[in-house]
């Protein structure tokens, strides 16, 4: 395949970036998009260029490290992470779109990476059971229903890769922070903590500057690990609950 | 080995030693928070779409002829009697619909500011995002807004209403109506209005947190329907009024 892609070129934090249009040849439909950029990255170190820096890690689709707007899309035209995209996906001689996460948020580091620990700082707000550590407790010593187990899986999928912020018009992290509120809600050890959790991790959510949710679906539909939009409503609920209860 | 088990308490954990200020109050903290402000245009919301409703079922009585339709807007002034004095109902649902306008403009003001600056950058790939009912809510909001003032001007004060004749609505509704410039502004806001509600009423569920995967069907239907029940309802009127079956 030939295709040509259009990558956000962007030196350091201060500096300008602009697109920049590169030619490609011999990519293979069975190539994923990370490593197409591999190969684009391969011809501009042997011609003497800076390679495109855009993280990654596990590169099966667990980590939530890739972070790329591919078409306009968080993650490209499938809903699964960018490292699980296949050039199949794309036609020979397509033009490619490759962009950074884009929100306050989440300021560019260079080229396609992005600084997303605002996340970190809304997990530091709550996201988490205050337990003592140590060895396994026994399975068996909390019983958790099956619908709740299920219902806390669902939301424990997320990844914190930041596609929603990305694909919200308002960059709003209202879907990330509801997968860990409902997660944690949804299991007995989660309960102590219930109330200050939620009112914590909006609090910290508005404080890093994301913006707020006007139900446009954006971030559910991108979202690589299918976190459903009413998690959103769920929260909603849990913070009005939190709100008039006990919270200190 | 109770000392090694023993967890820091979560206020410590959470400021990392530093010393913190009184917590905030209840209110306090739901007006700051995106949550709280939602949450308040949710409501304020509601209050006006109850309003809207009654207003259509008023409007309706056009159809029954000038004596019916002007009783009852001359009963607008007595409801609540004899309980309240005169005009004291009205100017009751008059200062709670004024404080819903305005907490529902000062809230959307506030968080559109800080949406759009979560979104400094736009991308270079473009691309429609949302439907157009959610598009045009910030716009749409502005129009119907600046609709409110035409029409009390209109109807109310009959200041802008150039063959208006105090006491006699019916007669008024029909001379607005038999301008072109009283129909196109009329239409257009209320188009504006039926997809307002579309997304409002169901975006408002979801901020109340009364939403929920096996609702939502449900509560996209209502909004589909209330939206056009209320369009349909009010463009019925100057509808009437150009097909002359009001006059």
């Amino acid at each position: 395949m030939k295709l040509t892609v259009r990558v956000w070129r962007q030196r350091d934090a201060e500096a300008p970036g602009a697109m920049a249009a590169y030619q490609i040849d011999g990519i293979s439909e069975d190539m994923s998009f990370l490593e197409m950029l591999d190969t684009l990255n391969e011809h501009l170190i042997l011609s003497g260029e800076d390679p495109v820096a855009f993280d990654h890690d596990c590169r099966e689709g667990i980590c939530g490290a890739c972070s790329l707007v591919i078409n306009g899309d968080a993650h490209g035209p499938e809903r699964t992470t960018a490292c699980q995209l296949h050039m199949r996906s794309f036609a020979d001689g397509d033009t490619v779109d490759v962009e950074p996460w884009r929100a306050a948020a989440f300021p560019v580091v260079k080229d396609l990476v992005v600084d997303r620990s605002a996340f970190d700082r809304i997990i530091q707000a709550g996201g988490y059971v205050t337990a003592p550590t140590g060895s396994a407790p026994e399975a068996h010593a909390a019983a958790v229903p099956k619908e709740a187990a299920d219902h806390a899986f669902e939301h424990a999928e997320c990844i914190g890769c930041g596609a929603c912020v990305a694909a919200c018009p308002n960059g709003s992290a209202m879907l990330f922070t509801s997968a860990k509120v409902n997660h944690l809600a949804a299991l007995p050890q989660g309960a102590p903590e219930r109330e200050r959790r939620v009112l914590d991790m909006v609090a910290t959510m508005d404080a890093e500057g994301f913006g707020g949710c006007t139900l446009t679906g954006e971030c559910a539909t991108a979202c690589p690990k299918g976190i459903p939009l009413p998690s959103i409503t769920a929260m909603n609920r849990e913070w009005l609950r939190a709100l008039r209860g006990p919270r200190r | 080995m109770v000392l090694a088990t023993r967890t820091r308490t979560g206020r410590t954990a959470r400021t990392h030693g530093r010393p913190q200020a009184r917590p905030p109050s209840v209110a306090r903290l739901f007006w700051r928070s995106t949550l709280g402000k939602k949450t308040v245009m949710a409501a304020s919301g509601l209050i006006m779409l109850a309003y809207l409703t009654a207003h259509v079922m008023g409007n309706l009585k056009v159809f029954f002829g000038p004596e019916e339709f002007n009783a009852y807007g001359h009963w607008l002034r007595e409801m609540g009697a004899p309980v309240l004095h005169r005009e004291w109902g009205l100017w009751l649902v008059r200062i709670l619909l004024l404080a819903a306008v305005a907490a529902h403009a000062v809230s959307a003001c506030q968080l559109s500011r800080r949406d759009i600056r979560a979104r400094p950058t736009a991308y270079a790939h473009k691309r429609p995002r949302a439907s157009y009912a959610t598009r045009t809510m910030r716009w749409g909001g502005f129009i119907l807004g600046l609709f409110i003032v035409w029409h009390l001007l209109d109807l109310t004060t009959l200041t802008v209403n150039e063959n208006a004749q105090p006491g006699r609505p019916y007669e008024n509704v029909v001379a607005t109506f038999s301008t072109w410039y009283g129909n196109v502004i009329y239409i257009t806001a209320m188009l504006a209005l039926g997809l307002h509600i579309r997304h409002g009423f169901h975006s408002a569920a979801q901020t109340l947190g009364v939403g929920g995967a096996a609702r939502d069907r449900a509560l996209r239907a209502a909004a589909d329907l209330l939206a056009l029940a209320l369009t349909a309802g009010f463009i019925a009127v100057p509808v009437a009024v150009l097909t002359g079956v009001v006059s």
